[in-house]
């Protein structure tokens, strides 16, 4: 999946180079195909989805279809907009009431709170993102140099594989009661710098997350060629230098064929337990507009739906632009 | 003769198999002087490369040893550096950095910046591939990477130069254009070379001497040749000389008369024997 939409993506940015800079009467037709075909794909979706949707009805009216998500959508930009301007008029009337306390009284104590207002679908998707990158650079830091340390020794290797094997398919619904309880009892402050729910939907993302990176990892690191290994002992590499200039660049492709992979799984696994746990974020959007079935509420989620669809593209996009500019073999 | 630079004394090299210890070497004994130019050569699995992996300190011999210039060798060195059949260059690094990643390793103290960069430089040229400095693995071609893999083996100044089939990969003009190479580079820097080949006349042109093993298992020192070819030498020139000829006439003899690869039939012990393919038809080519 991934690698085809990468691939179409890629044909099309290729394709708009080649109409910019002169072709061939031939090839413009085959570039001209490679950019067409993908809008035929999604011109001939929408109009079945526009067909089918009214043909199916909910309790909550009629499945929406491309329209009234596109109306939504708009409404949804509103909401955040008029959101924001009245947050920035609570600040400013904040800040001056504030002011004049303080000159009547340079001693009063004054307080500043946050505008109490509900997190828009914008503000979602932002912390959502900052969840999931934030599970994701966990999973991969936690990954990466297990990876190297199993990958370089078979024995631990042969000793872990088990558990590597029995945790992997674990479903995010079954770690989250565990991770809110185990969060909830050892994440106690009383000035935290993260919510607990922050907390929750993180190590939940991480723990689903790290275990493609962590397979793909050991298999690189155990699979470089052995003639380079030779080098490496003929020349007498330190272990450090071993790992570094021979061990970890030689296995950088599957190093990151794994973190796209696990990247996907983290932005999957988030949402699902953002629902579960009712902690802030699209998941939490989403299951927020099905408890509140209203006539929009249908529409709404479909937004959210292609959203999350849409970032997970993107996500799995950055990705591979990192890795072409990192990996040799690109 | 004075003391051996390099000398190998009964060395054997037991494999464990399920089915117990496979001996694949047995009692081999070797003196190679300062600056002799050897050539291994026997049909395959005969156990060359282990030897060549031994003297390399690659593997450890399960009895006897190796010592070179009155040490033993128990361990891999940059003094005896290795060109591996494959190049074995990192293809993430530029054929320039594939070379600093060996002078800086061997270097580091003893040479300033621009020792290393002038003797890298220096050793690219010598195998003519300094113009392709700042290109990967991927963009040359086999017989350049070799090249490469030669330089950089050079580059660590070893008293012994380790080759395992170094042209073993290339067509047959490639090979026939580095062989000369390597012997235009063997004339300014007189190095000892252990080479180990498949190929009748590589063996011949290039060698002081040639080795030649006997077939596996408990494979042994054959006969040892000495070719008294004056040097430089030249391939066309050669192909009609007498004692050329007649090298090369002891060495087939040796490979296909008194070492046939079925013989080792008769070796094999009890039912398990089963008629084995001639695996060496090809090794008399070029």
């Amino acid at each position: 999946m991934t690698t085809l939409s990468a691939r179409i993506s890629q044909s099309m940015a290729s394709g708009s180079r080649q109409l910019l800079s002169g072709i061939q009467p031939g090839e413009w037709l085959s570039q001209g195909k490679q950019l067409l075909l993908p809008l035929v794909g999604i011109l001939v979706f929408l109009g079945f989805w526009h067909l089918a949707a009214p043909q199916v009805e909910t309790s909550l009216g009629a499945f929406p279809g491309p329209v009234q998500v596109w109306e939504q959508s708009g409404q949804l930009w509103q909401e955040h907009v008029s959101q924001r301007e009245r947050a920035d008029k609570f600040i400013t009337m904040q800040e001056e009431r504030n002011a004049r306390i303080l000159a009547d009284n340079p001693e009063a104590d004054v307080r500043i709170r946050d505008y109490p207002g509900a997190p828009t679908f914008l503000d979602q998707v932002v912390t959502s993102l900052l969840t999931v990158l934030a599970g994701f650079a966990l999973a991969s830091l936690i990954a990466v140099p297990l990876g190297i340390v199993f990958g370089l020794n078979r024995y631990f290797q042969a000793a872990v594989n088990p558990l590597i094997q029995i945790f992997k398919p674990v479903s995010p619904l079954a770690w989250l009661p565990l991770v809110t309880m185990v969060v909830s009892a050892t994440y106690v402050s009383d000035d935290p710098m993260f919510e607990k729910s922050f907390l929750t939907s993180m190590i939940t993302v991480t723990l689903c997350s790290l275990w493609p990176t962590l397979i793909n990892t050991s298999v690189g690191v155990a699979a470089v060629n052995p003639d380079l290994l030779n080098v490496s002992q003929v020349l007498r590499l330190s272990f450090w230098t071993h790992v570094r200039k021979v061990v970890l660049p030689s296995s950088v492709p599957m190093i990151f064929t794994g973190l796209r992979v696990s990247l996907g799984i983290a932005w999957m696994v988030l949402i699902a337990a953002e629902m579960l746990a009712q902690s802030p974020g699209l998941g939490k959007f989403v299951w927020d507009e099905f408890q509140n079935g209203s006539s929009q509420s249908l529409s709404r989620i479909m937004v959210a739906v292609l959203a999350i669809g849409f970032i997970g593209f993107l996500l799995d996009r950055v990705m591979l632009l990192i890795q072409r500019k990192v990996a040799w073999n690109e | 003769m004075s003391k051996p630079h390099l000398e190998l004394t009964g060395v054997e090299m037991a494999f464990d198999t399920p089915k117990g210890p496979f001996i694949a070497l047995d009692n081999i004994n070797l003196k190679i002087q300062k600056g002799e130019f050897v050539s291994l050569i026997g049909h395959s699995g005969c156990g060359k490369s282990t030897v060549l992996n031994i003297v390399a300190g690659l593997l450890q011999a399960s009895r006897g040893g190796c010592v070179l210039d009155g040490h033993e060798v128990n361990s891999p060195g940059p003094e005896r550096a290795v060109v591996f059949q494959n190049h074995a260059l990192m293809p993430w690094l530029t054929v320039y950095e594939n070379v600093e990643l060996a002078v800086r390793q061997v270097f580091r103290k003893s040479m300033t910046r621009q020792e290393r960069k002038d003797w890298i430089t220096h050793n690219l040229e010598l195998v003519n591939m300094a113009h392709a400095a700042n290109k990967r693995p991927g963009e040359i071609s086999g017989g350049m990477a070799q090249r490469v893999g030669i330089a950089r083996a050079l580059a660590m100044k070893p008293s012994v130069l380790l080759m395992d089939e170094p042209f073993g990969a290339l067509d047959a003009l490639t090979r026939a254009h580095l062989q000369d190479s390597l012997m235009e580079i063997q004339q300014e820097l007189n190095n000892t070379v252990i080479m180990i080949t498949h190929d009748v006349d590589e063996a011949v042109l290039l060698s002081d001497r040639i080795i030649m093993m006997t077939n596996g298992p408990a494979a042994t020192v054959g006969e040892d040749l000495h070719i008294d070819l004056p040097r430089p030498r030249n391939r066309v020139a050669l192909a009609d000389d007498a004692k050329y000829v007649h090298y090369r006439q002891e060495v087939l003899s040796f490979l296909y008369e008194k070492q046939r690869k079925l013989e080792s039939l008769n070796s094999r012990r009890g039912s398990s024997a089963k008629p084995e393919a001639p695996a060496a038809k090809h090794s008399a080519s070029a």
